[in-house]
């Protein structure tokens, strides 16, 4: 249970004036279960990369196994993959459309064919999981919030129960609380049900606190796809492509260079204050 | 799919077409639509050829993307040739079955009126190819100008058809984006018969039009911020001035006028049409 990309290409317009290279041979291995983080500057290829991952851009060149299947083949069934694949856009409150909340998030788990109590079923569970208040189900999605569309649309994706679910910014405008309320929710269910989830995130913070590996894309390429303490020890090469490792790392290298030994690798800040106080008593025994 | 459609867009590239003033492109592919149909012999339609290609290959805009932008109309040919080649009774008989009597003059007609259209649309797309949507508004709107004297508001015509040419890429991709949304979704906008197809664009259309909807607000408002109120008084960050060349495209496209007007109707190469 695995996706795999092959010296994967894209460009958009291909054969037209306004070409436009957007993925540059990548090669990538996400195996099930893994809670990957996708980090880049604005234009970096990210959003292109994951519309891959349920066909709905088909690559210029190059390959894309999902299970060991290429879904390039003839006959594949792309239906099925998006079923199991389910994708979370940037912005996606921006495909609302149903005359209350409690049906718009029915529409995925309709469209698999499930019967209207079903369907229903897995809505209700869905909202709760994003946390949206019930007194809300019955209102137009219209009628709600930034960050309640947000919920909702994100509900809409969960309701399908995908077994890989990708997140294109999911917290794009949000308060910090609405914030660390959906990123934990995530976290659990990735915990609960093995889900994959894959996380694009312009917040080295939120990447750290919740990815197993992240995966660093500039200009297209793949630049670094390692553990995030591994590609935070780069944070020199970090900032010259616009990016930038987690406070913490800035903090922790500053005291090294002060004359403090401590460990530089750290990412959280719940890390970085056990790793000082660990080494602050060290300090104080050895004296 | 949607992007296919090259009529109407512009084609960046650094030629002495591009960076002629609009007005210029404006008042010189009217008078190339109109000398279309000013002549009558096939030394016309040769000069007119020759114009076209020239100014084809001075634009640099490669004939492969021009020829893109004739498909939706070959209906439209289509339909004009045959009504052309069966109803036109003219001539020698060429070919006669059933109720169907092709004619030498119908055969003419038609081939002729196809070259037309062919001509008629090149030489328009090839304006859009070249200019700008913005220059192209600011062109007309410089054209239309005297109207002003007769209280036609030009200012706000113009302004309301750069809103809206601006907003067709716009449109265009927020279509596209929504669609793949749904699609990830589940929904399937391709299988079906009529009444289901229909029925599975509401999920597209719902968000399309409530984004139309909010940009035009956001827009709206954008300029009541900057105290836009409409084109009384206002000045332009790069108004039009006409330079050396563009006066010299005038003197081109006036003596091919000219010529193909002359030489269409007196050369003694004649294939009557009309
Ligand atoms: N529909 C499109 N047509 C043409 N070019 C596009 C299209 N979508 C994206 N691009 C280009 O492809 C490149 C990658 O875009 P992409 O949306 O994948 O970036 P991103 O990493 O998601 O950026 P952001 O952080 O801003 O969301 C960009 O340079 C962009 O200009
Ligand atoms: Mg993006």
């Amino acid at each position: 249970m695995s996706i795999k990309l092959e010296h994967l290409n894209y460009i958009y317009s291909q054969g037209t004036a306004y070409e436009k290279r957007a993925l540059n041979d990548v090669c990538l291995e996400i195996p099930h279960g893994e809670f990957v983080g996708i980090i880049g500057h604005t234009g970096s290829g990210k959003s292109t990369l994951i519309q891959h991952l349920n066909g709905l851009l088909r690559a210029s060149s190059g390959e894309l196994y999902y299970n060991g299947e290429n879904i390039y083949r003839e006959g594949y069934d792309m239906r099925k993959l998006r079923n199991e694949v389910g994708l979370v856009f940037q912005y996606p409150e921006h495909q609302l459309f149903e005359i209350d909340v409690l049906t718009d998030v029915c529409f995925g788990p309709k469209n698999q064919g499930l019967s209207p109590e079903e369907s229903r079923e897995r809505a209700l569970e869905a909202l709760r999981l994003v946390g949206l208040k019930e007194k809300y189900y019955q209102s137009s999605p219209f009628e709600l919030s930034g960050g309640q569309k947000r919920r909702t649309a994100i509900a809409g994706v969960l309701a399908m129960r995908p077994k890989v679910l990708v997140l294109d910014e999911p917290t794009a405008g949000l308060d910090p609380k609405g914030r660390d309320d959906i990123l934990d929710q995530i976290a659990y269910l990735h915990e609960k049900s093995d889900m994959t989830v894959i996380l694009v995130s312009h917040s080295m913070e939120d990447i750290a606190r919740y990815a197993d590996r992240l995966i660093v894309m500039n200009k297209g390429a793949v630049m670094y796809n390692d553990e995030p303490k591994k590609v935070f020890e780069h944070y020199r090469e970090l900032e010259e492509v616009g990016l930038a490792a987690p406070q913490v790392t800035y903090i922790m290298h500053d005291l090294v260079k002060r004359g403090m030994s401590v460990r530089t690798d750290v990412t959280t800040v719940a890390e970085a204050a056990d790793e000082i106080m660990r080494t602050l008593v060290h300090h104080c025994t050895n004296s | 799919m949607i992007r296919d459609i090259t009529i109407g867009q512009y084609y960046p590239a650094k030629s002495m077409i591009h960076r002629l003033d609009p007005r210029v492109k404006l008042v010189c592919t009217l008078l190339y639509l109109v000398s279309l149909f000013m002549f009558r012999s096939i030394s016309g339609y040769l000069i007119a050829t020759l114009f076209l290609a020239a100014v084809i290959r001075i634009s640099r805009v490669p004939f492969s993307f021009i020829v893109r932008g004739l498909k939706p109309i070959v209906m439209l040919l289509m339909i004009t040739v045959l009504f052309n080649l069966f109803l036109t009774r003219n001539g020698e008989v060429l070919f006669h079955a059933w109720i169907f009597t092709v004619t030498e003059g119908g055969l003419v007609t038609a081939v002729y009126m196809a070259v037309r259209l062919i001509y008629l649309i090149i030489g328009s797309s090839l304006m859009t190819f070249t200019t700008t949507p913005n220059e192209l508004t600011d062109g007309i709107e410089a054209l239309l100008h005297p109207l002003n004297k007769i209280h036609v508001p030009v200012h706000e015509v113009a302004m309301m058809m750069s809103i809206a040419l601006r907003f067709i890429p716009i449109l265009l991709e927020e279509t596209d984006k929504i669609m793949k949304a749904q699609i990830a979704r589940g929904a399937d906008f391709e299988s079906g018969n009529i009444i289901q197809r229909a029925k599975s664009m509401i999920p597209l259309l719902v968000p399309l039009f409530v984004s139309a909807f909010r940009r035009a607000n956001d827009l709206a408002m954008a300029m009541e911020a900057r105290c836009y109120r409409g084109g009384e008084g206002r000045t332009k960050m790069k108004p039009l001035r006409y330079k050396y060349r563009d006066y010299a495209a005038y003197i081109v496209m006036i003596a091919y006028v000219v010529l193909v007007v002359a030489v269409g109707r007196m050369l003694p190469l004649h294939v009557w049409i009309f």
